[in-house]
């Protein structure tokens, strides 16, 4: 059940990108996500792919994964691509079937809306894939941490969100006992009409409901007689360290930037 | 004991200290307990994290927290174990963690809540074994909550509770002496005190106060040779 995770499913290596502060891969990712849209000619499209591509060199990241992270939208692009094609019309008439019409305009446009969605996919998911979830949330924490002055909850958010993820695991072996543990008794998961299946799910959820209750009034006194008390005063045990390497990578998206406004059309 | 409930009459005293809601905090790092789930009192996503919640809580710097979270995994032989996942451990290594994260907060007490209840029996003897080298080690007080008599009989002292009150206080001797009232309460005596009484009915002539199988298998086999 666990090898069927794909969300932020973390490829462990020794890679500059690996090592790179989590902050600095996350600032990297949201102005990416932004200086797409810049882009509007081909020139500027493959500037942005030679830069996605560079990025997927330094992560060494087997080709294989960063495809698995395309499948589940693979739909999406083509869906688009289609979507243009039929109902852009400007430019040059390229292909006339009764009322069927495509236009040189449609197919431009729906090439590179296909590029971009490919591009963001690749990115975020270079993300996901060359830093731990645990190191996502560290960064996050560290990059929110200005929005404490307006009184938003940041390091309780990270300390959610950490937990969420320790649980993952317990909770799936959970569900995976209860459903054992229900089949024992009769409840049939695997066949029958929708119905019927759907209605199987709550002999399943009661329970792990309940225990998941259970489990987080235990964990919060394992916590309280631990000592904790909000992030007042707290330490912490990971430390972020920003480096020369990191410093670059942010004037690299700096230049691409730059190099954007100076080529788009 | 340590402040996650108060006493509805009376007070509780630690170490001439007076439990209340501005000390609680203080009492917290003396005391540290280990619960009885191994798994409800994981909080961080790995081995080291977990052990440096505790020390996170109390703001020790980070260099220190280093230090103190590869000592106390030392202790407690965990240590290479640093980067595990908790659903990548056992139930004794989890607790054997949870152990790790109380003591490296460096307490006086360590309270164990049922602690090796829900493991299995090589997993609670690691966590014994763990817990009896860190006594030996430390000056460190252990108190054990446990209705397993074996371990109980290892207790240099020993408290028998019945319905919230103290019904008894005494050496395991003394306490295992009484037989027929603990077993009234719906206790029990260990296995080998009761042999014990067994063979001495039927005219071995064994002495009293085994209170582990091993004393007691050693005893025979002297008698054995002397025979």
């Amino acid at each position: 059940m666990l090898d069927k995770m794909i969300i932020g499913r973390y490829v462990p290596a020794n890679s500059l990108m690996h090592k790179m502060d989590p902050r600095a891969k996350l600032l990297l990712v949201f102005l990416f996500v932004c200086v797409v849209f810049l882009a509007n000619n081909v020139v500027s499209y493959g500037l942005l792919a030679v830069f996605t591509i560079l990025l997927i060199s330094l992560s060494k990241i087997p080709l294989r994964y960063l495809y698995n992270g395309l499948k589940p939208i693979f739909f999406l692009i083509v869906f688009t691509f289609l979507l243009h094609i039929l109902f852009t019309k400007e430019g040059e008439l390229l292909f006339e079937y009764g009322w069927f019409e495509i236009y040189e305009g449609g197919l431009i446009q729906g090439f590179f809306i296909s590029v971009r969605f490919t591009l963001l996919i690749l990115v975020t998911s270079l993300l996901t894939l060359t830093t731990s979830p645990i190191s996502i949330t560290d960064g996050m924490e560290e990059l929110l941490g200005p929005l404490k002055k307006w009184k938003m909850p940041v390091h309780e958010l990270a300390l959610m969100m950490s937990i969420a993820l320790r649980f993952i695991p317990t909770l799936m072996e959970e569900t995976e006992k209860i459903m054992k543990a229900q089949t024992a008794r009769g409840v049939d998961f695997s066949s029958g009409p929708i119905k019927d299946r759907v209605k199987s799910i709550v002999p399943l959820l009661v329970p792990l409901f309940v225990s998941s209750f259970k489990r987080a009034e235990e964990l919060a006194t394992a916590m309280e007689s631990r000592g904790y008390r909000g992030g007042e005063g707290r330490t912490k045990y990971r430390q972020l360290n920003w480096k020369t390497s990191d410093s670059l990578l942010m004037v690299s998206i700096g230049v691409l930037t730059v190099m954007l406004f100076l080529l788009r059309s | 004991m340590n402040g996650l409930q108060f006493a509805n009459s009376g007070t509780i005293t630690i170490n001439n200290q007076l439990l209340t809601e501005e000390s609680v905090w203080d009492v917290r790092q003396k005391i540290g307990m280990v619960f009885q789930n191994p798994d409800n009192q994981f909080v961080g996503t790995t081995v080291q994290d977990d052990v440096a919640f505790g020390l996170e809580n109390a703001g020790v710097s980070q260099q220190v927290m280093v230090e103190r979270v590869h000592g106390a995994l030392n202790k407690v032989k965990m240590n290479a174990f640093l980067n595990q996942e908790p659903h990548h451990l056992s139930g004794g290594q989890k607790q054997r963690v949870a152990i790790a994260g109380v003591i490296a907060l460096q307490p006086d007490i360590i309270i164990l809540d049922e602690a090796t209840s829900m493991l299995d029996p090589r997993g609670r003897e690691e966590v014994l074994e763990t817990v009896r080298e860190l006594k030996q080690e430390n000056e460190i007080t252990v108190i054990s909550i446990t209705h397993d008599l074996e371990e109980a009989a290892k207790a240099d002292r020993m408290i028998v509770m019945n319905q919230g009150r103290l019904y008894r206080e005494g050496s395991p001797q003394d306490i295992f002496e009484l037989e027929e009232e603990l077993i009234a309460l719906g206790l029990d005596i260990p296995f080998s005190v009761k042999l014990t009484k067994e063979l001495q009915k039927n005219g071995v002539r064994v002495v009293d106060g085994h209170l582990t199988e091993e004393e007691l298998v050693k005893d025979l086999c002297e008698l054995h040779s002397m025979m």
